[in-house]
């Protein structure tokens, strides 16, 4: 192997696996620092997470809210933007996808609801990215500090409506009044029993599916069409995408609506697919577990979907072992997000200079051939 | 004297009692930015120096421990974004981010098993925080009309950290805009090379910078955790590291108007409690989330150039790398 395709190697596998496997060496640091096993607390949050039919649907349930907010964040990293506002974009699209429901009369059928409800998430997810999009693009603020203040503006907004507005009449908690049946995402267990397979109910829904499609249609945008492409050449470098002919400020636009939009989506998953009603805080967290979610899913669709599995399994996991073990809580999975944005994200190199000194060192023989030639010649 | 009076004099009172965090957590953000390297972390150190403080003085008794220790975590914090951002050349901004959640579990988790109480820290007697300090001559003063009063509610009763605060304002002024530290430290984030070209080290500068607002944070963490209340609760800095970024934006990244900007932003928040279910005439009743959202909406407007121009130092946001 010469010396390129030992860095390519380096890059591509070996640096994001010392990432992660570092992130987990240090999560079981904090194990050991409350007390608890850290294999007996694998064992436990593999079991939660795998041990039985209901554990794998509520898995699989969390990692589609993984893999939506994990695709939003991936759009805006490849165009060079960092969305925060995931957070913000996903309760919005909540709104979007409740008002779509709740405005349409009751007796509609489905095939008119659900797809409303879609339209009504991306547009409202969409559109709380398109500002910050907006101002960055046309009046240089930057996105990073404005997607922020949209996160908070959101959830002042949101409590405002749902106190205000939507709180169903007589109720003392701020929630919209439950959506018409028709207008629920078909639970997968309820679908396999229409096939004649019987399966331990779960919140998992049909939305898994939406996001599967989500992740291909990413893949299929960035890597195959004339937008993505120049999305990825922007993110790459943005002087030379100019040069080329690409318009930054749509760039911007496009990017962050799409990565807004997806986010937007989370509130199918967890309001027209389980909780059957607008509330509050459905989507906490699962914007900035986006953020993790991106960075080890090296911001490629298929790392994503693994990505938000492995934290499906953390989020379901956590809970049994918040219930096995007295002295933990789910906030560890929390810690795990934080220190995989640490180490595959702000430490992404860390290891870098010594692998490569190590793996691939420029070689003693090589370099002084090279001068006795120069001299030579 | 009139209640109208009162009412006012005490909403200012809060107002001062929630600005002081933002204050110091601000003064923090300045010195890094300043000197070229963004902190969206404030919110993480100010949550782990509550945590440190809260649980240390729960533990030893003494609020002053609750402070040491508190710094030093946070201190710890902003070491690991300099390592991360100024030493590898990371992402600032993911940095920050890392710090803000690792902390937002760590604190909960740690809490949960070295105290028992569902992440809570005991809740502390008065030995143990902060407590308000009666200004000499009060009750002698009080017979003065509107100074009396004024003294008394307004500028008497809030704990040493209120007062610090006030007082490190002018020192952080005095600091960046009058000590050669203070050349050297707006120089690197502005121009970088220059710095470098003049035989000073970017990476040492940006460092130090780190450290003060590590110290800083520090302290407003302590106050949230023991000074204005009395134990650690879960997420308790509920997104004050980032108003303060706001207020550092709001103010241009200069230690006085930063400071206007927090006592604005903490009036506007001590407004938001009083005038929770109060109609006013002509207008009728505010909501309260109209008012609690309009720090944020402010900053928005100023980012988009509407009322003046923010413009942050010109290197922030980028990590230095020496020419070969």
């Amino acid at each position: 192997m010469n010396r390129d395709t030992r860095i390519a190697w380096i890059n591509r596998l070996l640096l994001p696996l010392l990432n992660i496997i570092t992130a987990f060496a240090v999560t079981a640091v904090v194990f050991w620092l409350i007390d608890v096993n850290p294999i007996e607390a694998a064992q436990v949050l593999l079991y939660g997470a795998f041990g039985y039919e209901e554990g794998i649907g509520y898995t699989i349930y969390y990692a589609t809210n993984f893999i939506f907010t994990g695709l939003a964040v991936a759009v805006a990293f490849h165009a060079g933007l960092f969305n925060i506002g995931g957070e913000g974009q996903a309760y919005l699209g909540g709104l979007g996808a409740g008002l779509a429901i709740l405005l349409l009369d009751p007796s509609l059928s489905a095939w008119v609801f659900i797809p409303a409800s879609i339209i009504g998430a991306l547009f409202f997810g969409g559109l709380w990215a398109l500002i910050p999009a907006y101002l960055q693009a046309y009046r240089g603020s930057h996105i990073v500090i404005t997607t922020i203040m949209f996160n908070f503006l959101a959830a002042s907004l949101m409590v405002y409506i749902m106190v205000h507005v939507l709180r169903e009449t007589g109720q003392m908690t701020p929630q919209s009044e439950l959506f018409p049946t028709n207008a629920w995402m078909p639970f997968v267990h309820d679908v396999a029993a229409g096939f004649g397979y019987s399966i331990e109910a779960s919140p998992l829904n049909m939305s898994v599916l939406l996001a599967l499609v989500c992740a291909v249609l990413v893949w299929f945008f960035l890597w195959h069409t004339r937008w993505g492409y120049a999305i990825r050449a922007t993110g790459k470098n943005g002087s030379a995408a100019v040069y080329s002919g690409i318009k930054p400020k749509r760039i911007i636009i496009v990017a962050m609506c799409i990565s807004g939009a997806l986010a937007g989506l989370v509130s199918v998953n967890e309001l027209v697919g389980y909780q059957h009603r607008l509330i509050m805080d459905f989507h906490l967290g699962y914007g900035f577990g986006g953020i993790a979610v991106a960075l080890m899913g090296r911001k490629h669709p298929i790392g994503i979907i693994m990505a938000a599995v492995l934290f499906g399994i953390l989020y379901q996991g956590g809970a049994e072992l918040a219930f096995e073990m007295s002295n933990i809580s789910r906030d560890i999975v929390v810690v795990m997000q934080g220190l995989v944005i640490l180490f595959c994200g702000a430490l992404e190199y860390m290891y870098r200079p010594w692998l490569i000194r190590t793996l691939a060192p420029v070689k003693q023989a090589a370099a002084s051939q090279e001068v006795a030639t120069e001299v030579g010649a | 004297m009139s209640d109208v009076f009162l009412t006012v004099l005490l909403t200012l009172d809060a107002t001062f009692r929630v600005s002081t965090p933002l204050i110091i957590a601000a003064m923090a953000g300045l010195f890094a930015e300043r000197a070229g390297v963004v902190d969206i972390g404030l919110e993480g150190k100010m949550l782990a120096a509550a945590f440190a403080a809260a649980s240390v003085s729960a533990v030893v008794g003494s609020p002053w421990a609750g402070l040491g220790v508190a710094m030093l975590v946070s201190c710890g914090l902003a070491m690991l974004h300099g390592f991360a951002t100024i030493t590898h050349r990371g992402d600032q901004v993911v940095s920050g981010i890392a710090i803000n959640i690792l902390v937002a579990g760590l604190s909960v988790i740690l809490g949960l098993a070295w105290f028992h109480q569902g992440g809570l820290t005991p809740a502390l007697d008065n030995d143990s925080r902060f407590l308000s300090i009666t200004l000499p001559f009060v009750d002698q003063l009080a017979f003065i009309p509107v100074l009396g009063p004024l003294y008394k509610e307004l500028i008497s009763g809030h704990n040493i950290l209120v007062y610090l605060a006030f007082a490190i304002v002018p020192i952080v002024w005095w600091v960046v805009y009058r000590t050669r530290f203070g050349l050297r430290l707006r120089a690197v984030g502005e121009n970088p090379t220059a710095v470098d070209t003049a035989g000073l080290s970017v990476v040492k500068l940006r460092y130090k910078a780190l450290l003060i607002g590590g110290v800083l944070c520090g302290i407003a963490g302590t106050y949230i955790a023991i000074a204005h209340n009395a134990q650690f609760t879960r997420d308790m800095t509920a997104g004050q590291g980032y108003i303060a970024l706001a207020a550092l934006i709001f103010g241009k990244w200069r230690p006085l108007t930063v400071m206007l900007a927090c006592l604005l932003f903490g009036f506007l928040d001590a407004l938001a409690v009083r005038l929770q279910g109060v109609a006013l005439p002509g207008i009728g009743e505010i909501p309260v989330q109209v008012i609690e959202a309009t720090p944020y909406l402010l900053t928005v407007i100023l980012l988009a150039g509407f009322i003046g121009r923010a413009t942050p130092p010109k290197a922030s946001g980028i990590a230095y790398v020496k020419e070969r």
